[in-house]
């Protein structure tokens, strides 16, 4: 990050121009930290500044107040250019209490001399108890290098309303917005926006809030920052990946989507109950994870394909259906919102550790397409992209997602209606004479399917083994082809994809390869060493099986080869460790058994999208080893 | 006799079905398997009602009774086990044009499937399902199961079952929106066949528990029922299942029911002594979950395209 002090304003008060700067504000669940942190996200965006906010959400719905595991809230990082990543520390905080502050400052998440902002209603509270821990946190902060103001949010609150637990969260918009020297009518703009339902007096009451904040900020507080902001001549929207998801299978033409509630994929549902009903769609919430699995196969094998949302162990729980959709070859599209595992594992934190279930889950040999989107413009897509597939090979597409892109904000141009997004009208015409329902292209493997309702189609699909006819058959020749065919899907389908791009020069030193949502924290972290001098380059895989052509070409060009990843991976450090017992990474087994080339892997699981400088020391090691 | 000239074009253009129609196959089940009985009746059923080959569906799960899709000659739907109701769901709410059946087994009902079944009852979707009920597992090769009597001697309960048997009808009829229960017998093709006709004239879920024989594994655990025609309890009604003089004549354990009574309805399930045969409840009132559901717009490119825009404008910055 460069600043640069240029212009100290009368008064005393000190403007500093930043490249970016990343903001957070938190507070005990319910009182308002999440929407104060994603409007300070769109008035950002609405600046034309780059940027990603990242969720901070406590692991319950209510945990106690003021508890050290309860920072419920949202962090914003803020930029002159695009942001592709939540980026490093935090640089400015907004606190409610000083417990929910403390959380943060054990987790490593805020930077060395981050400026704190901290309501300072608790010093004088009326529990001796209360007064003395935020006393004592006070003083750990400030002698720790914290730049803290104490700032009596309640009491100035108090000033306009008599709930001020409810207010707060304006009001702290205001003081950033002063801070961040934001467009105080563009932020009135946002609020009317963000509770564009609501009633105009309620809108008018956040306004009073959030100017409230703003003077006090203007006549209290003696610094400033200017993030110079490079608005895009493409008109954009924010949101986040679960909503993008959403949005792209309404833009798809799917019609149903069944669900079962799990963390952190059911946004997206929810998005999509009040969303998809206007355009005939329908959200079904099955009794479990099994059975929304199956009725969207009895969906898509009556009509249009059909998508079912889940995470983790609902993804887990789903494996004999997949299985069933793959064998009696019914379009599906089946979207995994990554979680930690395994079994609950962490529910709201992120992890890429289901890429080989996604590959190699149900039993026996299951191929199907697996997905990665690796930005949240790339959730929307790849449902328009994955329900064609699915059509296209009958067979099940697997999008896999993670709790990072789910609950992360970051602009992305507008998409443009396109009808051709739409699936087309399922077939109802008769069948020809002797058509056989899996009457396979010896070739592709590719056969079409008879749906109900078309005469002369009639015919049984079942999981067993089956010959054309789709008759049961024990024959060994039959489920010999059965297999074969259905792999072959696979292989049409790798020869329209294209290579994946190479981030940096086609050759060097090392190579650096992802997917999913941790493409802009690599990228990041490799064009600051590229820009250094270092030989380092990287590629992220969107497609997972089959895999794009000429990776093997792209990985032989470079001296080194290494994943970054947020799943488990044994560390060659460990005593007991050695490459006779080391578990790599999904992606490096997958690449080192494809390609025979000595893939290594740097991963982490702690429930955070890895860091660009984290990134970066892993690379800088990797480079001198 | 003369028909008007209208009507002498309709029947020439109707379309008149044989049982030939929908059959598919020689059956693999065993000999005298009640499985036979059941096929028979709905072969017929669908041959009398003249139900379109392609516009029927048949879901079934595993076991004996899953088997019935493949000999259908209409769209059949061969799922996995316990998971029947689900497949029928997402069929039926896709396309609520087609008929759809489910054939299901006591293992893929009342055991591996029950959370589907108790939810299947209460989304009242118009569909008609038949239990083949004969109380144990046939296909894994004699294993209890959960609607076998206690004391049932199996290859997982050789000293016998431990625990009594599941009644399906009164779970049924336990769970909201219970539209239509009814029950019938495999050796009473009669009355199976009405019961199968009402069923599928029910706008509904419609739940026709079937007790049948199971020659292979249980030859003889049903025979205190078959050789004593006391012991076949035919509940009748001008609204239920009408008696022939026939059956009369045989069954003379007969009680006369109206099948709105639910409370009453439970009662005669509960019965342990004889088997109640005929519609225990019907109610054509409750609303089907498809019918709810599709209230919603109609699925056009402007309308998707119009929703879409004004879902974006809400996310543009």
């Amino acid at each position: 990050m460069t600043t640069k002090k240029s212009a100290k304003k009368a008064g005393g008060m000190s403007c500093t121009t930043l490249q970016e700067h990343i903001v957070e504000i938190i507070s005990d669940s319910g009182e308002g930290a999440q929407r104060c942190g994603q409007t300070l996200g769109s008035i950002a965006a609405r600046m034309g500044n780059g940027i990603w906010t990242t969720e901070i959400i406590p692991a319950e719905i209510r945990p106690p107040a003021r508890s050290v595991a309860g920072a419920s809230g949202n962090r914003i990082r803020i930029g002159s250019e695009y942001i592709t990543n939540g980026g490093d520390e935090t640089d400015l905080v907004v606190a409610f209490n000083e417990q929910v502050l403390l959380g943060r400052v054990n987790a490593r998440e805020l930077k060395p001399g981050c400026i704190i902002l901290l309501e300072n209603m608790w010093r004088t509270h009326a529990d001796p108890g209360i007064a003395k821990s935020y006393t004592e946190a006070y003083e750990r902060l400030v002698k720790a290098g914290y730049k803290v103001h104490e700032i009596p949010m309640e009491e100035e609150c108090l000033k306009i309303t008599s709930n001020a637990r409810r207010g707060k969260n304006m009001f702290a918009l205001g003081l950033l917005c002063h801070i961040y020297s934001f467009d105080l009518q563009a932020a009135r703009e946002q609020i009317a926006l963000t509770f564009g339902k609501k009633d105009r007096s309620v809108i008018d009451a956040n306004i009073v809030l959030l100017e409230a904040g703003h003077k006090w900020a203007v006549e209290n507080i003696d610094f400033s920052f200017r993030i110079p902001a490079t608005p895009s001549d493409k008109k954009l929207i924010s949101m986040n990946g679960n909503t993008s998801l959403a949005l792209g299978v309404m833009a798809s033409g799917m019609e149903i989507c069944a669900m079962y509630p799990i963390t952190p994929a059911t946004s997206a549902s929810h998005y999509l109950s009040e969303a998809f009903e206007r355009v005939g769609g329908i959200v079904h919430q099955a009794e479990d994870e099994i059975s929304a699995c199956a009725f969207a196969i009895g969906a898509s094998y009556a009509s249009k394909c059909t998508v079912t949302i889940t995470s983790g162990p609902g993804y887990s729980l789903k494996q004999e259906a997949i299985g069933l959709a793959v064998m009696a070859e019914i379009p599906l599209v089946v979207v995994n919102v990554q979680r930690g595992g395994p079994s609950t594992g962490q529910p709201t934190k992120v992890e890429q550790g289901d890429m080989l279930t996604a590959i190699y889950g149900s039993h026996g040999d299951a191929p199907k397409v697996v997905m990665a989107p690796a930005t949240i413009e790339d959730c929307f897509y790849s449902m328009i992209t994955a329900r064609r597939i699915a059509e296209t090979f009958n067979t099940v597409v697997v999008v896999l997602s993670d709790a990072s892109l789910s609950s992360s904000q970051q602009p992305f141009p507008r998409p443009e209606f396109n009808e051709a997004w739409l699936a087309p009208p399922y077939d109802q015409n008769p069948v020809p004479e002797g058509a056989k329902p899996y009457d396979w292209d010896p070739v592709t493997g590719i056969a079409r399917r008879f749906i109900p309702g078309q005469p002369g189609g009639m015919h049984t699909v079942t999981g067993l083994a089956h010959d054309r006819q789709s008759h049961v058959a024990y024959d060994p020749d039959i489920n010999q082809e059965g297999l074969r065919m259905r792999s072959l899907k696979l292989a049409a389908l790798q020869k329209t994809l294209l290579p994946p791009e190479v981030f940096g020069a086609p050759k060097g030193d090392l190579l650096v390869v992802g997917w999913g949502s941790t493409k802009g924290a690599i990228e990041e972290a490799v064009a600051g060493l590229q820009a250094e001098g270092k030989k380092v380059s990287s590629i992220h895989l969107r497609f997972l099986q089959p895999m794009q052509p000429g990776i093997k070409e792209i990985l032989q060009r470079f001296k080194k080869v290494m994943t970054i990843e947020t799943n488990w991976s044994d560390s060659p450090d460990d005593e007991l460790i050695n490459e006779d017992s080391r578990r790599y990474s999904a992606l490096a087994t997958l690449l080192r058994s494809r390609y025979l080339i000595d893939v290594d892997c740097w991963t982490e699981v702690r429930g955070q999208p890895v860091k660009p400088r984290t990134i970066r020391r892993v690379l800088l090691a990797k480079l001198e080893k | 006799m003369k028909l008007s000239a209208t009507k002498q074009l309709l029947e020439l253009y109707k379309e008149q079905q044989a049982l030939e129609d929908y059959q598919s196959g020689v059956p693999r089940w065993c000999t005298g398997c009640g499985d036979n009985a059941i096929l028979a009746a709905i072969q017929r059923l669908c041959r009398d009602e003249g139900l379109r080959p392609e516009k029927t569906v048949f879901v079934s799960g595993i076991g004996c009774s899953s088997r019935f899709p493949h000999y259908m000659k209409t769209y059949g739907f061969h799922g996995i086990h316990g998971r029947a109701f689900p497949v029928a769901e997402g069929v039926k709410m896709a396309r609520p044009d087609l008929t759809v059946f489910v054939n299901t087994g006591d293992g893929d009902c009342c055991s591996i499937g029950a959370a589907h079944w108790v939810h299947a009852i209460r989304y009242n979707m118009n569909m008609t399902v038949f239990l083949h009920d004969n109380q144990i597992y046939g296909l894994t090769k004699k294993q209890a199961s959960p609607t076998s009597p206690i004391g049932t001697k199996s290859n997982t309960t050789p000293r016998g079952s431990y625990l009594d048997g599941l009644n399906p009808l009164t779970v049924t009829l336990g769970v909201v929106n219970a539209s239509f229960v009814a029950q019938a017998v495999d050796w009473i093709p009669e009355t199976l066949f009405e019961i199968v006709k009402a069923a599928y004239h029910h706008k509904g879920f419609s739940f026709v528990r079937i007790v049948q024989r199971c020659p292979e594994w249980l030859p003889k655990s049903l025979d205190p029922w078959l050789q004593d025609p006391e012991r076949i309890q035919l509940v009748h009604h001008a609204d239920g299942l009408q008696l022939s003089p026939g059956l009369s004549r045989v069954y003379k354990n007969q009680i006369e029911h109206n099948p709105r009574d639910i409370h009453r309805a439970r009662e005669i399930a509960s019965n342990q002594e004889a088997i109640p045969v005929g519609i225990l409840y019907r109610n054509p009132e409750i609303p089907c979950y498809e019918d709810t559901r599709h209230a919603g717009a109609l699925r056009t490119v402007d309308a998707i395209r119009r929703n879409f825009d004004a879902e974006l404008d809400k996310y543009t910055v």
